[in-house]
Parts: C-alpha cells; sequence; structure tokens
C-alpha cells in the first residue's frame, strides 16, 4: 500500500517537474550539445565540414606556446575581460549593496521601496547604439565634463580617456548592471528579521560590526545572486564594450563575433565552449561560498 | 510599413492593363478592404517580394514608386553586410531577392544558395556601365582591378554553375545596381591644411583623433592604401594578400593602435556621422552618404579625393535557390523597373551611380545631372530626394565628375582567399 503510494507520488513529482525539464531539456541542453558538436567540425570560407578536426580550438589557442614569454590572443582577451570583469562586479556591488541597505532599511513604506527600485530601471530604456551617442556630448571630448572642467580652471586641455576607454566601458556597465546586484541583495535584506539587528545594538555592536557580523552574513545568498547575474553578463558582453571602447577593446564575445561574421562557425562555437568553461569555473567558485539551495 | 503597402492603391492601373489585370484585382481587393475595414479574399496570389539587404538601397520611395508602377509589393528585411551573408548561407529560403555586394559573392555562389539571372531577360541589359562589364568607363580608360572587382564575378559559366566565367555569358550573378568610390572624409575647418594623400589616416598629426571602418576584409584594406602612400610597401593586390602581406600590414595597424592613433572604429552609419559632427574624429574612412548627413547638420565636412585613388564597392541584384516560376517572373520584372531610371535617379541624387547611366539621366533635371555626373557647379540649389537642400547653388560635388571619381578606383572591397588567417590577425590587432 505504501509502496503504490510512494511511488504515485514520484509519478507525481516527475509530472510537475516535467515541462520544466521539457523547456529546459529542447532550448537549453540540445542547443548547447549542438554548440560543442559543432565547435568540433571543420569548415571553409561559406560552410561547416561535418569531420571531426579540432582547427577551432588550435587556432584559438595559437601562439601561446611559441610567442612565450608575450601572451597570445586568447590569453589576452581572456585576461582583459576578466580585467573589466573584475572592475564591474567589485563597482556594482559596493554601489548595489548600498544602494538595496537604503532601500531595506531606511524607507519605511513598501510602495516607496517598490518605486525606488523602478526609478534603478532607467538605464534599460535607450538603445545601446543611441546610448553610445549619448556618451559623446556628455563624456567627448568637447563634452559637458570636459568644457565644465575647461571653464573651470581644472585643466587645459581636455581628458581624452573620458570616453573610448576602459573608464568609458566599466562606466556604462556598472550605470546598466548594478540594478542586477541591488534586487537580489535587496530581497536578501528584506528578509532578515529586524530583531537581530535590534539584538545585535543591544549587545554592544557599533554600526560597523552589526553591518559586517550580522547584515552581510544574512545577505549573503543576495550577494551571490546577484554575483552571478552580473559576471555572466559581463564575460559574454561585446555590444557595449564595443561601443564605450570604440570597438578597440578586446573582448571574449568580440572574438565570437568577429568569426560568425566571417561564417567562420566552428572557430565561433569552439570560443563559445571556451567561454562557457570558464565562466562555468567562475560560478562554481561563487557557489563554493555560499550553498544557494540550502539558504533559498 | 508592410501595412501601409497593402492598403495603398496602384495608380498605374490603366497602364498595361492586359498584362496587369492580376495586379489590378489584387491592388482594387486591397483597396476596398481598406475602405470598408473587412478583410477581403484573395482572387489571386499577390505580388510580393522579400528583399534582402543592407539600407543602402532600401528606400521606402523606392518601394512605393515601384508598387505603384508595377504592383510588386517589396517587403524590405535590412540588415548590414556582414548579417545579409549569414542570412543567405544559413537561411536561403527566407528571402526571394537578395540586393548584396559583389565582394561577398566568393563566400555565396560556392554555398549553391543563390541563383544568377538571365542577361537575356533584362531590358536593359546592354546599356549597364562599362564599369561593370569590362572594367572600363564608357569613355574608354581602364579602372584599377584590385580586389574583388565586379567584371571577375559578374559572369557564371553556366545556369548552376558554381565557377566564374573570364568571359561574358548570360548568366549574371548579380545584376548591378549600385556602386561607389569611397575615401576619406575629413574635417576641414579642424584640420587647416590640405590632404591630399591616405598617408595622412596614420599621421600622428592626427593621433587619438582618426578612425577606419571596423569590417576587417575593408578596414585591412584602408590600411592598405595608405602602407603604399607612405612608400613602405608595394602590394601586387591589396584586396588578396599573402600572410605576409597581412602581417606586414597588420603589424602598421597596430602600431598606430598602440600609439593611440584611433578614436574609435566605426560599423554602424550613424557612429561614423557622429564621431565626425562632434570633432571627436577629424579624419577616417566614410561614405558618400554620411559626409552629406554631416554637411546637412550645417558642419563642414569633405569627402576628400585623394591621389591614390578610391577604395570602390558595387552591389546589385540576384535571388534566392528556392524561387522559380511566377515569383522568378516578378523577380525580373522588378529587376526591370529598377533599371528603368526612376531608381537609378533617386540613388544619384543621394551621391551614389546607377548601373545604366542613361535611363537615370532622363529622370534626372539637367543641373542635378551636372552637379553630381559631370562635376559641374550647381545652378539652382542641390535638394536630396526628401527635398531638404543638401547644397547651396555654385557648390561643386567632391572629387568633380563620374569619369573623374571612377576612373581614379584603385581598388574593390573584397575577400581574400587568406581570409581565415586575416580575421585571426584582426582579432589579434584588437587585443594588442
Amino acid at each position: 500500500m505504501q509502496q503504490v503510494a510512494s511511488s504515485r507520488a514520484a509519478l507525481v513529482a516527475w509530472l510537475q517537474a516535467g515541462p520544466m525539464m521539457l523547456v529546459f531539456a529542447l532550448f537549453f541542453l540540445l542547443p548547447l550539445v549542438l554548440v560543442i558538436i559543432v565547435s568540433l567540425w571543420d569548415y571553409n570560407e561559406y560552410q561547416m565540414i561535418p569531420a571531426l578536426s579540432g582547427r577551432g580550438y588550435t587556432d584559438t589557442f595559437e601562439g601561446c606556446l611559441a610567442n612565450l614569454p608575450e601572451l597570445c590572443t586568447i590569453f589576452k582577451t581572456y585576461l582583459k575581460t576578466l580585467k573589466l570583469c573584475f572592475l564591474v562586479w567589485a563597482l556594482t556591488l559596493l554601489i548595489g549593496f548600498t544602494i538595496a541597505y537604503f532601500l531595506a532599511f531606511h524607507i519605511r513604506s513598501t510602495t516607496w521601496q517598490i518605486l525606488l527600485s523602478l526609478l534603478c530601471t532607467i538605464p534599460f530604456w535607450t538603445s545601446n547604439v543611441i546610448r553610445m551617442i549619448a556618451w559623446i556630448p556628455l563624456l567627448g571630448r568637447g563634452g559637458l565634463v570636459n568644457s565644465g572642467l575647461l571653464h573651470a580652471g581644472v585643466i587645459d586641455k581636455p581628458i581624452e580617456w573620458l570616453l573610448f576607454s576602459e573608464f568609458a566601458v566599466v562606466l556604462a556597465l556598472v550605470h546598466l548592471f548594478t540594478f542586477f546586484m541591488v534586487v537580489p541583495i535587496f530581497n536578501s535584506m528584506i528578509r532578515i528579521d529586524k530583531r537581530l539587528i535590534e539584538a545585535a545594538y543591544d549587545a554592544g555592536a557599533t554600526g560597523w560590526q552589526t553591518l559586517w557580523n550580522v547584515i552581510i552574513p544574512l545577505a549573503k545568498p543576495g550577494i551571490v545572486i546577484g554575483s552571478i547575474f552580473v559576471i555572466t553578463i559581463v564575460m559574454g558582453d561585446f555590444i557595449t564594450i564595443g561601443v564605450m571602447g570604440g570597438q578597440q577593446i578586446a573582448a571574449a564575445g568580440k572574438i565570437i563575433e568577429v568569426r560568425l561574421n566571417a561564417l567562420q562557425f566552428p572557430a565561433a562555437a569552439a570560443n563559445a565552449v571556451i567561454l562557457l568553461a570558464i565562466t562555468f569555473l567562475i560560478i562554481a567558485m561563487l557557489s563554493k561560498l555560499v550553498d544557494l539551495r540550502k539558504e533559498l | 510599413m508592410t501595412k501601409k503597402t497593402t492598403t495603398e492603391q496602384p495608380t498605374a492601373l490603366n497602364r498595361r492593363s492586359l498584362l496587369k489585370g492580376a495586379a489590378g484585382i489584387t491592388g482594387l481587393a486591397a483597396g476596398s478592404g481598406a475602405i470598408t475595414g473587412f478583410p477581403y479574399v484573395m482572387s489571386q496570389e499577390p505580388k510580393v517580394l522579400r528583399y534582402l539587404g543592407t539600407a543602402v538601397n532600401e528606400g521606402d520611395e523606392i518601394s512605393k514608386k515601384c508598387f505603384a508602377d508595377t504592383g510588386i509589393k517589396i517587403e524590405y528585411i535590412t540588415a548590414t553586410t556582414d548579417d545579409v551573408t549569414k542570412r543567405v548561407i544559413t537561411q536561403p529560403n527566407s528571402f526571394d531577392v537578395l540586393d548584396t555586394e559583389y565582394f561577398s559573392l566568393k563566400k555565396l555562389v560556392p554555398s549553391g544558395n543563390i541563383l544568377p539571372l538571365n542577361a537575356k531577360k533584362i531590358k536593359e541589359f546592354d546599356n549597364i556601365t562599362p564599369v561593370f562589364t569590362k572594367g572600363e568607363l564608357p569613355n574608354g580608360k581602364k579602372i584599377g582591378g584590385q580586389g574583388t572587382a565586379p567584371w571577375k564575378v559578374l559572369y557564371l559559366e553556366g545556369e548552376g554553375s558554381k565557377t566564374f566565367s573570364a568571359t561574358p555569358t548570360e548568366f549574371i550573378t548579380l545584376i548591378p545596381t549600385v556602386y561607389n568610390a569611397d575615401t576619406l572624409g575629413i574635417r576641414p575647418d579642424l584640420i587647416k591644411r590640405p590632404i591630399t594623400s591616405w598617408a595622412e589616416l596614420l599621421n600622428p598629426d592626427f593621433k587619438g583623433k582618426a578612425s577606419i571602418l571596423n569590417i576587417p576584409s575593408i578596414g585591412i584594406m584602408d590600411a592598405a592604401m595608405v602602407v603604399e602612400a607612405t612608400g613602405q610597401y608595394k602590394y601586387a593586390d591589396k584586396g588578396n594578400m599573402t600572410k605576409a602581406e597581412i602581417d606586414l600590414t597588420m603589424k602598421i595597424l597596430t602600431e598606430a593602435k598602440k600609439s593611440g592613433q584611433f578614436r574609435a572604429f566605426w560599423k554602424d552609419f550613424n557612429e561614423s556621422v557622429n564621431l565626425m559632427a562632434s570633432g571627436e574624429t577629424v579624419i577616417q574612412s566614410m561614405w558618400s552618404p554620411a559626409v552629406t548627413k554631416v554637411r546637412s547638420m550645417g558642419i563642414p565636412c569633405v569627402f576628400q579625393p585623394l591621389k591614390e585613388g578610391y577604395r570602390s564597392w558595387a552591389s546589385g541584384f540576384c535571388v534566392s535557390k528556392g524561387v522559380s516560376g511566377k515569383k522568378l517572373e516578378h523577380a525580373y520584372e522588378f529587376v526591370n523597373w529598377f533599371l528603368s531610371g526612376w531608381a537609378g535617379a533617386y540613388l544619384n541624387r543621394q551621391g551614389y551611380y546607377s548601373a545604366v547611366l542613361s535611363t537615370a539621366k532622363a529622370n534626372m533635371s539637367a543641373d542635378e545631372w551636372g552637379y553630381w555626373m559631370e562635376g559641374k557647379a550647381a545652378m539652382s540649389d542641390i535638394k536630396a530626394p526628401d527635398g531638404t537642400v543638401l547644397e547651396k547653388a555654385g557648390a561643386k560635388r567632391d572629387g568633380g565628375s563620374y569619369d573623374d571619381r571612377m576612373g581614379n578606383v584603385a581598388c574593390w572591397n573584397a575577400v581574400m582567399d587568406e581570409n581565415d588567417y586575416m580575421v585571426r590577425k584582426w582579432n589579434e590587432f584588437i587585443a594588442a
């Protein structure tokens, strides 16, 4: 009797998970498997040749041993991407955490909390091309910032690195993606039992001690989820890096785009697999920090 | 846009009405449908062509005029040059008519996804400018043929052939439509001295104020023009470099990039306009209509003729391999309409050149023809197709006449044999 009941429960569970599994298999696993297969094919100027070939990979790591100690293209590119990724992650975390803290602990009414977090979505209202064109009047050589500083006598010739530089890329990415930090961190913070904070104060903890020993540990799941969002997006981004970097800054996604445009699909797929593997590694390390399943 | 054209009624119903009864009925049905607001049942298959191409030829005005004249409804599928090629390779059934550049044929023809058109069915074929058919001007002067020059890839050996024919055949890969001679755009007000050579693009005087087009195959040719202009190397064919030549060219580009010569690379028409108009760049590779756009904003900009010559490009029509029967007839009717003059004049007025000069001339005023094609001073204000004033009376076109500009073409946009190697080197250049 009990056996029948439990096998029925199992069946119901499978049925409930079924649709999601099906969607997941069809639209995620299957394409991923195809990408991996194609990455191992050969190609010519206009078509993929379904014959096993490691060319996509060997071409990608071309010169990595021969050119030592100088770094090869792919290592240089990933170093640059990782550097941008780290800067954007650190800044979005700092700013996102501060905003979330403000929203969770200083704003009392739920309406205002919702309204203010919606304000954070404003950067998403414009398209990439418009955004690039819009930054010129602000950060350009004759832009608002430069002319303001010139008039104030702070500088005597325009600052060039404000636009089409790593600074501009980081600025634009932080501007865009801080939102992805704010939401999960806010979500974690709002669930913190306020009595814990009161208890900390009562026990004589300073504000910083409360932040460090109570709030941050309890907001950790939000921090990790936000970090995963930001890191995965920035690792694969090539549009914002291209537009704000004046197309002169290498990005892992940019390599894939150039290969695709030259119709070298297997080489592009090989690069996509490499990018995926590296991003997986980073996320695996992050998940070591927090057991997300236990926390949620 | 699609909706707008369905409800429009052809204005030329009376003309050639016997031949076009079918179109007329459809048109009337569409018209009455719009009036009553009820859906209509189609009595006959409507004449619709899905037109894949870049934005160059895809004017709303052109599709409207085409519908009025022929009853053919054009559905534009607009993409960048790279994406057009990608689409032909991966989704050949997603379009009927293809408008693309000759240099992409080296990839498209071997794929077997496009069909050539038959020269015998093109009314104006014999009037197509000899630039395409023989590589010379109407006055007989030979044109530079480095790169993927159109006459090298214009003919196929047979209907289903994947081999280009060196001698004329009736199987035409792309029926020519539009072409131009590209050079550097400059801001004379910010440079304040004459610019006469491609070498100026990498001149340290313009450090942080130069730009090139971010399409590897075109960017490297602009660089090759500079290398030759500075006397560092002479290429056998700038459009088909050897590995050693690619290395040399990319090395020079990389050095320029590292020393901060380039402000940004551009890929989009509007990006190039904004870089130039804002003064972020003062010298860059550019397209003729982009220069016109900057000028129409009241900012001085010159499409500067240079002593080493122009880098040219050309595009034309073919059809998808999935097109046959009625659809193919419509495609021929459309291509014939396109070459019949109205569209040619429209393109000429934007600073491009049309493939059949005689029919375009018949659709332009003598003053317009003189300004755009003969390098003469405009007698009255020169207007864009939409009516905005482009140039005041007395102005002359940069680079002068058709013969002066097309006669000085040094090379054509190209796909190299060593394309794969070049692409890898380009990624290296970006990472440097």
